[in-house]
């Protein structure tokens, strides 16, 4: 039987890995891909604690579905951004987009 | 004793699968040109053999011994890959699909499925989806305008009608109460649920022949505007991977809609011998293929703004309506 | 068996997963996310919850990677290979998420956690999903996402609109 810990660290490792792209990319859908890898790393979590600490109690699902949704309304409206700023300032490097910027 | 049941028998059905499935690819082929042929008061190919049969060898030979061209411009590993994603989806799909009960060989009871799993129908469209990569990456990598537009009207044709694919796979999962093949036929020992679920039905059967880019609704290919979309580069065995799976989602799709809706390998005399359950569902699923077939040959195809507004407009609306209908009555049956 | 499966799995995900954040074309990175979808799912499988690793494949690979694909279709110019992919603080980035890493891997070590599952999921969680979904303890929530997807649909289609 695998212990738990080792989906933990799986998962951990999942986070860390996008956190870096999340830091280093300069394209933002990179930055959208490793925001999805994060949120895989949660539902690893979720489901790895329901899995072995809560197996009667439906918790750790409902949450890793609420999860997955979010997970669906990021993308859709983060990819609708980036293609409304690719059409007006012609790139999707976040560096570039900074009219915000003092 | 133990492997045999864990990792022989379900190797062996795997490969029972492949094989049958392709060979079904290559006559599939024939059947098609054929039909089409004599649709349009054409004989088809008649040349090769007695009535053409075999042609399908023949063009396998053409296909294989032709030059390997790698244009120079593509994104080389994409380009080899793609065509082996595109058939890998077609294949993997048919692993959770049962096409008869079970039988006894050996003293063993051998069910005839590969993994009866119990989120079969969500594995399905799951898996429908993996294959479509194929498309996608592979029209992109060959870096072609042409290439280009195919893939990005898969992509749109994808996320628009897998919706009302689930849509019309909730109202079932709804009824049967469950998402796992061997239950879904057996809801359907006395009443197929294409009586049930008619708007279902034609929800699935549309989405279906556009999920497997079948004409009138082969947006990524329109030979006659994107000159064969997401295939234009590819040619010799590569081209021919792309056409086999093309084939195999039409074969595997006739299957689904057979079983979800027709009933599946049950049928009068069925539970008399698995091989009588096997000849229903291959005869249920010729009829689905007539179908595709028929419509190919006789409806011209769709304008692609036309087909996305239909999508979004008509079908998901429809999908949702039927969702709540069948939800409110079962609610008031149960 | 198990745990060699485990391994395995985890191995080829991490990696698939690595390929992602470095490689310099989205394209592939596309292709990598997707076998790290899958991977996961998976894992999902391996903890018995096989509804999450159907709906996982459905929902990241059928539905959130397409629309990614398409973004980057739409957006063709960014695959200039003369771009740089990744900023000035890429090296401070890395150890930055090798730190943390290495911090979450010593406290989970040491933690007590319990040796095996504390029983075993019902044989119809799918259903008790379901009913959960929609009893007083989790309807709030339910609802809420359900809301935040119709804005999410609302406000995307609104915000990519051509005007």
């Amino acid at each position: 039987m695998v212990p738990l810990s080792w989906y933990l660290i799986v998962a951990a490792a999942l986070f860390c890995i996008g956190l870096y792209g999340i830091l280093a990319r300069r394209n933002a859908i990179g930055i959208l891909m490793a925001v999805e890898l994060m949120l895989n790393a949660v539902n690893i979590n979720l489901l790895a604690f329901w899995r072995y600490l809560t197996p009667a109690h439906m918790s750790g699902q409902v949450f890793a579905l609420v999860v997955l949704a979010v997970a669906a309304a990021e993308a859709a409206v983060g990819l609708a951004l980036i293609v409304a700023i690719y059409r007006t300032r012609d790139t999707v490097n976040v560096e570039e987009v900074d009219l915000m910027k003092l | 004793m133990d492997w045999i049941d864990a990792l022989l028998i379900p190797a062996i059905k795997s490969l029972v699968v492949i094989v049958v499935l392709l060979l079904a690819f290559a006559y599939m082929t024939y059947v098609e040109r054929k039909l089409v042929g004599r649709f349009v008061r054409r004989y088809g190919p008649n040349r090769a053999g007695p009535f053409g049969l075999l042609q399908p060898i023949a063009d396998a030979f053409k296909a294989i011994f032709k030059e390997e061209v790698i244009p120079t411009e593509v994104d080389k590993w994409l380009y080899v890959i793609c065509p082996g994603i595109a058939v890998a989806g077609s294949l993997i799909v048919f692993g959770v699909i049962p096409v008869g009960d079970s039988f006894m060989a050996w003293g063993r009871k051998i069910t005839m499925v590969v993994a009866d799993v119990n989120v079969g129908v969500l594995y399905v469209v799951a898996m429908a989806g993996l294959g479509l990569y194929g498309i996608f990456l592979g029209g992109w990598a060959s870096n072609n305008n042409f290439s280009l537009l195919g893939a990005l009207r898969s992509t749109a044709q994808v996320i628009t009608y897998e919706l009302p694919m689930g849509l019309a796979i909730a109202s079932i999962a709804t009824i049967t109460g469950s998402l796992r093949f061997g239950d879904i036929i057996a809801a359907q020992k006395t009443l197929p649920l294409i009586i049930l679920q008619p708007v279902g039905f034609l929800v699935y059967f549309i989405s279906g022949m556009a999920e497997i880019n079948r004409s009138p609704f082969d947006m990524p290919e329109t030979e006659n505007e994107l000159v064969s979309g997401y295939s234009t580069e590819y040619g010799g065995i590569k081209f021919a991977i792309y056409f086999m799976a093309e084939y195999i989602n039409m074969i595997v799709m006739s299957i689904l809609v057979a079983t979800l809706f027709l009933g599946g390998w049950q049928g009068p005399f069925a539970h008399l011998s698995p091989l009588l359950q096997l000849v229903w569902l291959v005869v249920k699923a010729a009829v689905v293929l007539f179908v595709f077939i028929w419509v190919r040959a006789s409806i011209p195809r769709v304008r692609y703004d036309k087909w996305m507004k239909f999508g979004w407009k008509f079908l998901v609306p429809l999908g949702l309506a039927n969702l709540a209908v069948t939800a409110v009555v079962v609610a008031l049956v149960a | 068996m198990a745990q060699a499966i485990f391994i395995i799995l985890s191995l080829i995900t991490l990696g698939c997963a690595l390929v992602v954040v470095t490689n310099r074309n989205l394209f592939h990175s596309a292709l990598y996310l997707a076998f790290v979808f899958v991977g996961v799912a998976g894992l999902y499988f391996m903890l018995q919850a096989e509804f999450f690793a159907g709906i996982q494949v459905l929902i990241y690979v059928g539905a959130i990677l397409t629309l990614i694909i398409f973004a980057i279709m739409l957006s063709r110019d960014l695959m200039n290979p003369n771009v740089r992919g990744f900023n000035r603080q890429w090296w401070a980035a890395a150890i930055v998420a090798g730190l943390l890493f290495v911090v979450l891997a010593v406290v989970l070590w040491r933690a007590p956690w319990p040796a095996a599952p504390v029983g075993e999921p019902s044989a119809d969680f799918i259903a008790e999903l379901g009913q959960a979904l929609v009893s007083p303890a989790y309807v709030l929530p339910f609802e809420v996402v359900s809301i935040l997807l119709l804005a999410a649909l609302v406000g995307s289609i609104l915000i990519a609109r051509e005007r």
